[in-house]
């Protein structure tokens, strides 16, 4: 924004000083409380989910992560499916998009949102439309972090 | 038992206000925040710092996506351990497989049974 401002006309930057005093202030700290009951009851579920997998399908501590995603992803289909989910991303904002429910909800909806142009190039080609960037900066800071550790461990650094 | 629940709430909501910080005060949209919380995330595992936090946190530190960066991380080193420098290829989904897997059943589950609204 601030090398744009150089090749505005002078009504221009009136405007842009007139938006600015009208933008709504966003309420921060509501909605830092909120995110945080609504993300911290979603990984509450989870810790139950977690313990399910772990008494009665004997998954370990550590492996009972990977069961309780999928578990959470299931949920998160039937609430989008039935529209819940928007209403709750409403008001609980980062609280329903961190936890990996949201990564579900975006893969969902953009299924379910463009159904109407068909099974291959709606839902096949528009899955990953919103969730796509957060696999590709995951895979590919993934592969970064894991070549350098496994070089620094093989010429004996670590 | 019970101070895991209390300790996955307050983890998972702590983390959740980062993204909410991130989209209010950053003024980031949900994709760059998502996309910066799985860097953070993978980058916290190659310092060795996530494993703790699961441990210590449980479903608060697994939840949230920050343990999709984790867990790619950790698929490619385990595999690396045994083939080298191609194992952080071939590894890289061992670990996340379920969620990607997940997503993509049940979202193709989902289109077939769920009209879309408005």
């Amino acid at each position: 924004m601030g090398k744009d401002k150089k090749n505005l006309t002078p009504e221009q930057q009136k405007y842009q000083v007139l938006q600015q005093k009208h933008e709504i202030k966003r309420p921060i700290i509501k909605n830092c409380i909120r995110a945080f009951w609504v993300g911290g009851l979603i990984c509450t579920v989870g810790q139950a989910i977690t313990y399910f997998y772990i008494y009665f399908f004997n998954f370990t501590e550590q492996t009972a992560g990977n069961p309780t995603v999928a578990t959470m992803v299931f949920l998160s289909m039937l609430l989008t499916g039935f529209g819940i989910y928007d209403h709750l991303a409403q008001f609980g904002g980062a609280g329903t998009a961190v936890p990996v429910t949201g990564f579900g909800n975006a893969v969902i909806s953009a299924a379910i949102e463009h159904r109407t142009e068909g099974f291959v190039l709606g839902v096949g080609g528009n899955m990953f439309k919103l969730a796509g960037s957060v696999i590709l900066f995951g895979v590919f800071s993934a592969f970064v972090v894991a070549l350098i550790k496994t070089i620094l461990i093989q010429w004996g650094v670590l | 038992m019970l101070p895991m629940f209390i300790w996955a709430f307050i983890v998972g909501g702590l983390i959740c206000v980062i993204g909410q910080l991130l989209f209010d005060v950053a003024k980031l949209t949900p994709g760059h925040t998502l996309s910066l919380l799985v860097v953070i995330g993978s980058v916290l595992d190659g310092f060795g710092l996530y494993e703790p936090l699961i441990d210590f946190a449980g479903a608060g530190a697994t939840i949230p996506i920050t343990s999709f960066g984790n867990s790619l991380v950790h698929g490619a080193l385990q595999e690396a351990e045994q083939h080298g420098i191609v194992g952080v290829l071939t590894g890289m989904f061992e670990v996340t497989s379920s969620g990607i897997s997940a997503a993509i059943i049940f979202a193709f589950i989902g289109a077939l049974l769920f009209k879309p609204k408005g």
